[in-house]
């Protein structure tokens, strides 16, 4: 029997969420969109109309600028994508969901900034690659080539994807632990299917409902990426996000107004692009079933499938290259053209900026542990209250979860401010715990929620039988048996707020210093000395939780053998 | 709520409370605060510099600095807005912003900043204040007491001795020694401040009337006096580093580029910024300065306060230390910020005077008279009007 109490956890974290995520988000898009439409008092601006979008219109290169946010951000999403299905197929009975997990943790801990400037480095023609190349080449000179900030994007899509593959991996390998995979693949095989076809026809079509949603995520963060479409990607225009954001900073404050058009510009590119992808899943769902009962073996895939995991392991290797690099400037003094290795080594980067880092870390901990438990418990309270009410899960409640993922962040942090500032609590830790909650709930959710749902029901059930109330049975049974994916959770949690640039930045008007809002206002500087010294931080701190979200359970539960595994 | 009148009444009030020329008491209201100084913090030294000033201002005065770093100075600009949009007339986030041209002008337009002020402080004694002088105009603009100097820039090139003896001895020689040098030079983008301020210095150059520059810009005359720029440009453009079409993002990113050896010149708006470059490893000991033999665009850096800090007090005993002939000495020093300062040398005592004449030089670092001339800022229209007539032009559509 369910009890009115049951339901009320479900109701609560229900409200909870709706006044704190879903209020704040659309306050912030409802001021946004008045900027748009000419109504901004503060501007001595109060005259509706589409004055703000003829103007953005007007503007050289916009056209351009959103064409190359469309080619980057998708192309981006599609080739991860592909290569995540691809590497999954060749890769997955090989190894170990441990290993894997542990192979892909330090790319989802290094932040999206830091990763732009160390591939920068890499692939510049002064940059790494070019220096071991240049003796053997006899180059005294670094070639004038476009190889970072191509007119194209591809450098931007190489970044991209360097962050979002592992991301992508990660989600996918979780989903195929729901599914039957070993069974599928040996009666595919069976019948004369290639091993790329059975996952292509039959495994993918069932993951695919299990990872729509980060595939949004990835498709919404590329097509909206600031700080690598500033770092890797083409300029004059730049891609769409950087050319609002660079709108909203102009020193004419007019300029807010086509600035706020864009940022509405830009949440309908995302809202389009997601669009297309339902477009596309109609149309493959239409077309794929006329492919499946064509019935054909496709046991020439095999080559293609090698050529993915080529792909794959060199974005690995360009990635590990990425972070090296910093970690190594970190440590150097002086390390010119054509110098493989620093001439000077020096540890001045990481004693003379202590003063700099040392405070932002600690902000950086406090924000990373006060928002990943409050997501925690948020998280938990609604699984629970979804165990309670026996619910199943609701889509569309899932949906409201991820909306601040989904909806770009330009679009409603300035007017999100503007709210903070009327409740009077912008500027603050607590502003922006909130804001970062926003964005490292949905996370937490993501790696909680399948591993809780695949908790054996009957271990709750004979609790109960045994007379335990269900704040006991949470407790002392589903708690400790879900330790190690809680650990992940945090963990991640951890990753997501430690990388967070623009909330932090605006709901703490700069004030509260991070790692990751020193390292940015440093990347615009010209040390990658004190840059790599922010980076390594910046990527070690998840590193070290992710880490300890290994060992602890190792630790704790040596001697229960079936409760030890580390994360999935 | 907004209440436009009692906020004016305040300020009228705090402003005869100053005529009064009680220092004392903005002293005494000052201690204890924390003053919010919002400045661009790409320079480590700048940010280095403003650290030490704390801890002097804590010592003397017990207010402490903290600086917020921004990546562009209109981050704060547009905080301040949003502040001013939600209600918040006392008791905003910024106490104290490094600022001047373009963002100057927006802030003054919109009420957006508190003042005037500069004359309450007692250091304001050793400014030149006459009417016309470099720290009474900021982009033309008349500064009008909202804002006080702080230090002073001048746009230079830098360039690397090693690999190149002769620089251009003008703007219209650079593209000359592009054309023999292809792919040896470039510029920031021009939506940064030292890109624009590229574009001005050759437009200072090259256009037929240099006066009509301290004029707000016409459509007629921005057509005229911009003209030949674009000639210069066209010329200029083809033989840029990746032929002008990819572009560092700013000054800092240009002067990576130097020392990662892609190009041979780069741009500054601080002279002695190669001398300190070499100091922290971040140049080649062979990099030095020079600039065009007519001079080269000079301006006043000013801090100001904006209309609801929460601190005001404290920011005015900030922007008083910041005046102090002893921190100006100490700012000129090239192992601290090698920046000029701002004081007039006629108003100090033969000890000061002395003071700064006894700082240490280095070889990267240009005396007075090999920086030449300083040309005035053109009117801030010009830049906007540069800006935007670039990105028309060289966009790629």
């Amino acid at each position: 029997m369910i009890k009115r109490t049951d339901k009320a956890l479900r109701a609560g974290v229900l409200l909870v969420l709706s006044l704190g995520v879903i209020g704040p988000l659309g306050a912030g898009l409802a001021q946004t969109a008045a900027a748009s439409f000419g109504y901004m008092p503060a501007l001595g601006a109060h005259e509706f109309g589409l004055a703000a979008y003829r103007s953005l219109f007007d503007l050289p290169g916009v056209w351009t600028s959103v064409r190359l946010s469309l080619i980057t951000g998708g192309t981006a999403t599609l080739l991860s994508l592909m290569l995540a299905v691809g590497f999954c197929a060749m890769a997955h009975d090989r190894m170990s969901d441990h290993a894997a997990a542990r192979w892909l943790t330090p790319f989802l801990a290094a932040p999206h900034a830091a990763m732009a400037i160390g591939l920068a480095f890499v692939l510049a023609p002064s940059g790494w690659i070019a220096r071991l190349l240049s003796p053997v080449l006899g180059l005294d000179r670094p070639p004038d080539l476009t190889l970072v900030n191509d007119p194209m994007g591809i450098a931007l899509i190489l970044g991209l994807m360097v962050k979002e593959v592992p991301f992508l991996l990660l989600v996918m390998l979780a989903a195929l632990t729901q599914i039957p995979v070993r069974a599928h693949m040996a009666a595919g095989r069976a019948l004369g299917y290639g091993r790329g076809l059975v996952w292509i026809k039959i495994i993918a079509p069932q993951v695919w409902p299990l990872i729509r949603l980060p595939v949004m995520v990835v498709l919404a963060y590329a097509l909206s990426t600031v700080e690598m479409g500033l770092i890797l990607g083409p300029s004059t225009p730049p891609v769409f996000a950087v050319f609002v954001v660079r709108l909203l900073n102009a020193p004419d404050l007019n300029m807010i107004l086509p600035g706020s058009a864009g940022a509405v510009v830009q949440a309908i590119l995302v809202a389009g692009a997601f669009a297309m992808l339902w477009l596309g899943e109609r149309l493959s769902r239409w077309a794929g079933l006329w492919w499946l009962r064509a019935g054909g073996r496709g046991s020439s895939t095999e080559p293609l499938l090698r050529l993915g995991s080529g792909a794959v392991m060199a974005l690995f290797v360009l990635g590990a290259l990425a972070m090296t690099a910093l970690a190594i400037w970190s440590v150097a003094w002086r390390w010119p053209w054509p110098a493989v290795l620093p001439e000077t080594w020096s540890m001045r980067a990481w004693v003379g900026s202590a003063a700099g880092w040392r405070p932002a870390l600690a902000n950086t901990l406090i924000l990373a542990f006060v928002t990943a438990a409050l997501s925690l418990m948020l998280a938990i309270a609604w699984l629970e209250g979804e165990d309670r009410g026996r619910m199943a899960r609701a889509r569309w409640a899932e949906a409201l979860i991820y909306l601040p993922l989904l909806v770009p962040q330009i679009a409603f942090l300035y007017g999100l401010n503007v709210l903070y500032l009327r409740i009077g609590i912008s500027g603050g830790m607590l502003a922006t715990i909130w804001a970062q909650t926003l964005f490292v709930f949905p996370y937490v959710m993501i790696a909680l929620s399948d591993p809780w749902r695949a908790l054996d029901p009957r271990l709750d059930r004979v609790a109960a039988s045994l007379g335990a109330k269900p704040w006991r049975r949470l407790f002392t049974v589903k708690l400790p048996l879900l330790l190690t994916p809680i650990l992940a959770a945090i963990a991640i949690g951890v990753a997501v707020s430690v990388a967070q640039y623009l909330p932090t930045l605006f709901m703490g008007a700069g004030r509260v210093a991070t790692l990751t809002t020193e390292a940015v206002t440093l990347a615009a500087g010209s040390d990658r000395r004190i840059t790599g010294v922010h980076a390594a931080l910046q990527a070690g701190l998840p590193f070290a939780v992710y880490a300890l979200a290994f060992v602890l359970p190792a630790v704790l539960y040596r001697n229960r053998a079936a409760m030890k595994g580390g994360i999935r | 709520m907004r209440k436009p009148f009692q906020a004016a009444l305040a300020l009228a009030f705090l402003a005869t409370g100053a005529l009064a020329d009680d220092w004392q008491t903005t002293l005494d209201a000052a201690r204890g605060q924390t003053v919010y100084f919002n400045a661009w913090g790409g320079d480590a030294r700048t940010n280095a510099f403003i650290a030490w000033a704390s801890e002097q201002t804590r010592a003397r005065h017990g207010v402490t600095i903290r600086q917020v770093k921004l990546t562009d100075t209109a981050e704060a600009v547009t905080r301040v807005l949003s502040e001013k949009a939600a209600g918040q007339d006392r008791n905003g986030s910024v106490d104290l912003i490094w600022i001047n041209g373009p963002n100057f002008l927006s802030m003054k337009n919109q009420g957006l900043l508190f003042g005037p002020f500069v004359t309450d402080l007692p250091n304001a004694r050793y400014l030149d204040l006459s009417p016309g002088s470099a720290n009474t105009v900021d982009f033309t603009t008349p500064v009008a007491g909202m804002e006080s100097p702080w230090r002073l820039a001048r746009f230079v090139f830098t360039y690397d001795s090693a690999r190149m003896d002769a620089p251009p001895a003008s703007m219209a020689g650079f593209v000359e020694w592009a054309a023999a040098h292809p792919g040896r030079m470039t510029h920031p983008d021009p939506s940064n401040f030292m890109g624009a301020t590229f574009l001005k210095q050759a437009l200072l150059e090259l256009t037929p009337d240099p006066a009509l520059l301290q004029q707000p810009a016409t459509d007629d005359s921005f057509a005229t006096a911009s003209a030949p720029l674009w000639v210069w440009y066209d010329a200029l453009r083809p033989n840029l580093w990746r032929g002008g079409k990819v572009l560092p993002e700013n000054e800092s990113i240009q002067q990576q580029l130097l020392n990662d050896g892609e190009i041979d010149i780069a741009m500054s708006f601080d002279p002695a910024s190669a001398a300190a470059a070499i100091a922290q490893g971040l140049l080649p000991d062979t990099a030095r300065v020079f600039v065009p033999q007519g001079g080269t665009i000079g301006n006043v850096s000013f801090v100001a306060i904006p209309f609801n800090a929460a601190h005001r007090e404290g920011a005015m005993v900030v922007a008083n230390f910041l005046l102090d002939p002893e921190t100006q000495a100490h700012m000129q020093n090239i192992e601290v910020l090698g920046s000029y300062s701002v004081l007039d040398p006629a108003r100090l005592d033969r000890a000061t005077r002395k003071a700064f004449e006894r700082l240490p030089s280095s070889p990267a670092l240009p005396t007075r008279t090999q920086l030449g001339p300083t040309l005035l800022e053109p009117h801030a229209s010009w830049m906007t009007r540069l800006t935007q007539a670039w990105a028309e032009r060289y966009t790629r559509e």
